[in-house]
């Protein structure tokens, strides 16, 4: 895939200077959409210095092979900032973007089904001074619902273009081709600015809007009858939280269930291309680094990439339909409960899965406190890399007995029980964070309810590229590095030119150094050597064991229930349970937290009083269990 | 809940947005909160003078949505009760 260069790169080759042009306009006024359409595939997802707020940057083709470079700001209702990402949005169209210099013109983009309100908008963006596109966007849902507005008049009364466009139909997009061109290689002397009111003063502003309304004949449409009728079902007393369920339950069935037959399906073409290289390849330290190391190691996260798709399709149809924000409102009262609110349930559900995604997916939050507690909290509920260690463990020491007729054994419970542990040290943690260092500053909760849409396969599709990218480009780096850093521990340094029994590699060293320090939570030196390697992901701890006790490695296998049986007290058992249970243990996490908080404060908090909490109970659960046997 | 308030007379407590049954109208008249949250609140539609609608509502009758200048917005009780209506004899 062709992947979109920097402004300052290959682009300069056919004009003297790029050109920047920014798509502005209010949150659900269909801004991604039209960058996407006018895009493509040309498009690259980046971070400002500083700042948590992911942008993108796409390239736009026009005639004479000249291009121009398309940022999409994030959304906002005013130049007043409130929030970071508004503060985003202000910070470059008024040039104080570090990185980023002001863009050449600006496309405001209106949703026109909404104009009264929308086009409040106009006037700080047109007070800027730039060449200024107005662009009227679900031109179709307009006319359908017999609305109009003569665009003319418009363009005249704010003294600029205005384009009247269906972004997701690709109706009208043409115009905006053609403004693009006009605006940034035909230099002209800058209109003379509108009339303009008072940009601080919202009544104001307002009037002027519905002033500016009048004169452009602008004909609201009638109220969007389907949207009522669906919110009839969907915000139902009853049914509402019925339906909301039975959505909870399918993204959750898909995620665990659904992605199952393709994970196991990619971990077995890993493990096959793995062992056919190993075929291939002369035996040496080489073969083993690339493929016990990079190979299995990076293969190891990277088989949670269909899950994490099969996730992101899940919340982008929920967003893009609008039905996100309604199960947002569903959820709000539970999760206020814990400080938290409506928007942080689908993320906290989806780090059932697995937390890397369920942290991709706070982007939804736009409270930024909400969001980093949100964050922090994910990665106690249960993710799947946990069940191995929970199966492997839970069987060694417990035999399966009924406890409440043949529907519930004593494993089972076991298993309920870890997920309820997890979840109930994620409600004490949220509280915690909450009402401390994140409390919520009076910031009221207000949700817009956008009208439901239909979902585009393009914007979904591009959805998925850009999160694949940002998950693999993550596999590829850090966990690449970590994949490499945990062969050299296990397989070095040599015996005689030999590769080390693991009791006496790098890995074996610090396990016997650590044991000291986790002897209080029942663990040896053996255990020692697997929290080091389940960093890379929890369950490769289960391979480690199995390579210790040199049976087979899998959480089936009975030889290595019987070794980790023989080797382990109960209560130390019960301690790594739960251990697992809340200790961070996963680079992957940390390193995905680092990116959307924008540095190493928050993962490296996160991981200290992760581990503590889990070393704390670990240690009360060992010392209970020892007691009570 | 101030469910069945007898009819206002001019001495009575302005009723705040909570008090708007599902389906009832009524003109906001002012917004009793820290300027930065009026201000947002303005900006996504309630303005002094403006008709605001009560719509849905999540199970438990919070949050609440209000159809406001054309689009939709959900606010929690504790926002709402700050927000006061006109008295019934200015109602259109």
């Amino acid at each position: 895939m062709d992947d979109c260069h920097a402004p300052e790169g290959s682009a300069a080759a056919s004009d003297t200077k790029t050109h920047l042009v920014a798509i502005v306009g209010p949150p659900n006024a269909g801004k991604s959409t039209l960058f996407n359409r006018l895009t493509g595939l040309r498009q690259k997802v980046a971070n400002f210095p500083g700042v948590t707020v992911e942008h993108h940057m796409g390239r736009v083709k026009l005639n004479l092979g000249r291009e121009v470079f398309l940022v999409d700001l994030p959304g906002v209702y005013s130049l007043q900032p409130r929030t970071e990402d508004e503060r985003v949005t202000h910070d470059v169209l008024s040039g104080d973007m570090q990185g980023l210099r002001k863009p050449d013109a600006v496309m405001l983009i209106l949703d026109s089904t909404n104009l009264g309100r929308h086009l409040s908008l106009a006037a700080p963006i047109l007070s800027l001074g730039l060449p200024t596109l107005i662009i009227l966007n679900m031109a179709d849902d307009l006319g359908r619902r017999g609305g109009e507005v003569n665009t003319e008049e418009l363009s005249k009364q704010l003294n600029a273009p205005v384009a009247l466009i269906s972004a997701s139909h690709g109706t009208g997009v043409q115009k905006v081709v053609e403004f693009l061109s006009e605006a940034v290689f035909h230099e002209k002397p800058k209109p003379p600015l509108a009339q303009l009111p008072i940009i601080y003063d919202v009544p104001k502003v307002r009037d002027w809007a519905a002033d500016i309304g009048r004169r452009t004949n602008y004909r609201p449409p009638a109220p969007p009858l389907w949207t009522r009728r669906l919110d009839g079902i969907f915000l139902h007393p009853v049914f509402g939280p019925l339906i909301f369920f039975l959505v909870v339950l399918g993204v959750f069935q898909t995620i665990f269930a659904g992605a199952r037959p393709l994970m196991d399906g990619l971990q077995a073409m890993i493990e096959g291309s793995g062992k056919w290289m190993e075929a291939a390849l002369p035996d040496n330290q080489l073969r083993s680094l690339l493929i016990d190391g990079i190979w299995s190691g990076v293969g190891s996260v990277v088989v949670f990439l269909p899950q994490i798709l099969l996730l992101f399709l899940f919340i982008g149809v929920l967003e893009d339909s609008g039905y996100l924000s309604r199960a947002a409102l569903i959820a709000d009262r539970t999760m206020a409960k814990i400080g938290l609110q409506g928007k942080s349930f689908i993320p906290l559900l989806s780090a059932y899965a697995c937390a890397v995604p369920a942290i991709m997916a706070t982007r939804t939050i736009e409270n930024k406190r909400d969001r980093i507690a949100t964050i922090l909290i994910a990665p106690f509920m249960t993710c799947s890399a946990r069940l191995p260690v929970y199966t492997l463990v839970i069987a060694a020491f417990m035999p399966d007995k009924p406890l409440l007729g043949p529907l519930l054994g004593t494993r089972a419970t076991a298993l309920l029980g870890l997920y309820i542990l997890g979840f109930v040290a994620a409600v004490i943690t949220a509280r915690l964070l909450k009402s401390t260092v994140l409390k919520s500053t009076r910031s009221p909760f207000m949700l817009e309810m956008p009208p439901y849409r239909w979902p585009t396969f393009r914007s979904l599709g591009l959805r998925l590229l850009d999160r694949s990218k940002v998950f693999l480009r993550r596999a590829g780096t850090v966990i690449l590095g970590v994949a490499v850093l945990l062969w050299v521990l296990s397989n070095l340094p040599l015996h005689d030119g030999k590769t080390p029994e693991i009791g006496d590699s790098f890995a074996g060293m610090i396990g016997h150094a650590v044991e000291p320090a986790i002897r209080p939570l029942g663990f040896n030196w053996k255990i020692g050597i697997g929290l080091i390697t389940s960093l890379a992901a929890r369950e490769v701890i289960v391979g480690t064991l199995g390579t210790i006790y040199a049976v087979e490695g899998t959480s089936e296998s009975v030889g290595l229930r019987e070794a980790l049986h023989m080797d382990l007290t109960p209560g130390g058992a019960a301690a790594l349970l739960v251990f697992f249970a809340f200790a961070m243990q996963c680079v992957s996490t940390m390193a995905v937290v680092r990116r959307e908080t924008g540095g190493w404060r928050w993962p490296a908090i996160q991981f200290a009083y992760m581990t503590m909490f889990a070393y704390a109970f670990g240690y009360l659960a060992n010392r209970l269990v020892t007691a009570w046997i | 809940m101030r469910v069945n308030k007898p009819p206002l007379d001019d001495n009575s407590e302005p009723r705040d947005l909570t008090t708007l049954r599902k389906g009832e109208s009524a003109v906001l008249d002012h917004i009793d909160l820290p300027e930065d949250d009026a201000r947002r609140l303005m900006e996504l539609g309630f303005l002094p003078g403006h008709l605001v609608t009560s719509a849905h509502a999540a199970p438990g009758g919070d949050p609440k949505v209000f159809r406001v200048d054309g689009s939709e917005i959900a606010l929690r009780r504790e926002t709402a009760r700050h927000m006061f209506l006109r008295r019934a004899e200015t109602q259109a």
